[in-house]
């Protein structure tokens, strides 16, 4: 079906609400984001969301919007607690996938000679690619606590500090969590993962702070030009694939019971005060609680390397965390629509919370400025922080963009890489990429992704996060 | 690539932007998810085929076709996925529109033999579709990678 959209101003298209949508999708794209065929597909995905019972205002897509399962990637959806449903779909399958961003005390020029000795080791002793395992065992019983606690059970094991906690989202542990809700093949695929990056477009970067563009909330958030960053994107691993899948299934069954007329298999759902959704909303925050440990774990292992192989202090380096946020999430919040304050499920899937200045969930170091947002780029080009907005929270259920999507499949960016040397095209650019697998690195390629650089001007454009700065890649190590 | 009219089985891959795709097809509907298996697998390991082998016996239930489709091939996936066992072959014993029972011959996967070609993560409900053709049964799937 053709999706007819309206354009509301530059930045903004709503696609009218008819048929059986409950409200209208509103798209945050610019002209040549909708260009092409293929956006109807996530355009119809859009609208199949407007039909879900119990979402509120409308269903939004970021500028980042490309095909999902059942819910487009780059959609936000808010049900009311009440009356409305929780959707898997919603929140994906690697739930908490998310993105960390820490900066050193170093410059660019401190760690040019020693680069390669740093990305060497960053990938011999963080552990990625397919099915990869950490040396970090769990048992049962310490596994249902990493579900629990999330952050700060991995500080509690060493692997960290305090004011990483403090400088994570929801301080890295949803309290909702509730491990009896998790399958045993969900623990099973936990249990020796914790610690490892992942693949696809999993990945550990190091880079330096490139452009400012607000130079105080720069300062807010402890970052200067020409700076060492690391930037860590990677989720729960196959638990939260397992959790997801366990959900489909179970919801799949419950369905008939709630006669809900779903115009996508995919958007299988159940109503938030349901036997089902609650478990399914308590499952899915022990995964993301795994997630934040996991990287956790991530970014003290890389302190760790970072302290060897430069041959320098804690305090000499000064690896700090800016922010952890979460792509992939449905989360309870509070917000006000039509002048009235109301519970609700914020489904965020590829799309990162964006709160403002002021806002009380705010750690006090940034509740003057607003939230970080960190927008990772492809591996060749560049990332982007930004700050959360006011006009998020009016329009957006405080929610941005997350990243860029895929422009050529993987058998495409396998064809286009046919006799080229992808990491020698990077490294002519001075990135040095280290990877496992056979195919990664072509299917990852920089032109398989779309710019990010296009995804952030909208939003920035529309108000919904302004940018701060922009990184760019020195190292890279991919799954 | 085989002939979809043909009395065989086999499969082919659709292109996808963000993930990857298979069309599978068969003479019969026990031919149809016993390719569908066999295809899955094909696609996430490649290498010779150890001697050790597993017999496991499997029971799937499903909604209708589709849904058991996509049940069938999640436990095949989650063998792999959590005891990195691979599937060398399969007997569909019994099969109805709800439920099928099958036999597989798994191997475990030895990393020093085998190679990993694509990281599938999860087999979805996205476009999942087990029709009647002229030649038989067609099925659509598409995996999360």
């Amino acid at each position: 079906m053709e999706i007819t959209l309206k354009r509301i101003d530059a930045y903004r298209w709503e696609i009218p609400a008819t048929g059986k949508m409950r409200v209208p999708g509103i798209v945050y794209a610019d002209d040549s984001i909708l260009e092409g065929k293929e956006q109807n597909e996530p355009l119809q995905q859009v609208a199949n969301v407007a039909t879900l019972p119990g979402i509120v205002k409308a269903s939004l897509a970021m500028p980042d919007i490309h095909w999902g399962y059942g819910f487009p990637i780059g959609g936000v959806a808010a049900f009311d607690w009440e009356e409305g449903v929780i959707s898997p779909g919603g929140v994906g399958y690697d739930i908490n996938c998310g993105v960390r961003l820490a900066t050193t005390t170093l410059l660019k020029g401190d760690i040019a000679t020693r680069l390669e000795d740093l990305v060497n080791a960053l990938y011999r002793y963080i552990p990625s690619g397919v099915g990869s395992t950490g040396s970090i065992s769990l048992s049962v019983s310490e596994e249902k606590k990493v579900l629990r606690q999330g952050s700060r059970w991995a500080v509690s094991q060493g692997y960290g500090e305090e004011e990483d906690v403090a400088h994570t989202e929801e301080k890295g542990c949803l309290e909702n969590a509730d491990p009896d809700m998790v399958s045993p093949r969900a623990l099973e695929r936990g249990r020796k993962q914790l610690g490892t990056l992942g693949s696809g477009n999993h990945f550990l970067e190091v880079g330096f702070v490139d452009t400012v563009y607000d130079e105080t909330v720069t300062r807010a958030f402890g970052l200067f030009e020409g700076q060492v960053t690391l930037i860590l994107h990677s989720g729960s691993r196959g638990l939260g694939h397992q959790i997801c899948d366990d959900f489909l299934v179970r919801m799949t069954k419950s369905s008939k019971k709630y006669a809900f007329d779903l115009p996508d298999r995919q958007l299988v759902c159940a109503p938030l005060r349901s036997e089902e959704g609650t478990a399914y909303f308590n499952a899915m925050a022990c995964a993301a609680n795994y997630a934040w440990a996991n990287r956790q774990i991530l970014l003290h292992r890389s302190r760790e390397v970072f302290y060897r192989v430069l041959g320098i202090s804690p305090r000499d380096l000064g690896m700090r965390l800016v922010y952890d946020v979460s792509h992939n999430i449905a989360k309870k919040e509070i917000h006000v629509v039509d002048g009235k304050s109301r519970v609700l499920c914020v489904h965020r899937k590829g799309a990162t919370r964006s709160f403002p200045p002021g806002h009380p969930e705010l750690s006090p170091a940034y509740r003057a400025v607003g939230q970080p947002i960190l927008i990772p780029g492809d591996m060749g080009r560049a990332s982007f922080v930004l700050v959360g907005t006011q006009t998020a929270m009016e329009e957006t259920f405080g929610s941005t963009c997350h990243g860029a999507g895929r422009v050529l499949s993987r058998k495409a960016a396998m064809k286009k890489s046919k006799g080229r040397s992808i990491h020698r095209e990077l490294e002519d650019q001075g990135i040095l990429v280290r990877w496992t697998g056979r195919g990664t690195l072509a299917e990852e390629m920089p032109e398989a992704y779309k710019d990010v650089s296009k995804v952030v001007e909208v939003v920035h454009g529309a108000g919904i996060s302004r940018k701060v700065a922009r990184l760019k890649p020195l190292a890279v190590v991919k799954g | 690539m085989r002939n979809p009219a043909a009395t065989r089985s086999g499969y082919r891959l659709l292109d996808h932007t963000a993930d990857m795709g298979i069309v599978v097809f068969g003479p019969t509907v026990k031919g149809l998810y016993e390719a569908a298996a066999k295809a899955l697998a094909e696609l996430l390991i490649e290498g010779p085929a150890p001697e050790e082998v597993q017999r496991l016996s499997l029971e799937i239930e499903g909604e209708d076709r589709a849904d058991l489709m996509v049940n069938w091939l999640r436990e095949i996936l989650y063998l792999w996925a959590a005891k990195s066992l691979w599937l060398l072959e399969t007997n569909v014993e019994h099969i109805t529109s709800k439920r099928l029972s099958a036999t597989v011959r798994m191997a475990p996967y030895d990393p020093t033999r085998q190679g990993i070609k694509t990281d599938i993560k999860a087999v979805t409900y996205h476009r999942i579709q087990v029709r009647r053709t002229t030649a038989g049964w067609e099925a659509t799937v598409i995996f999360d990678v």
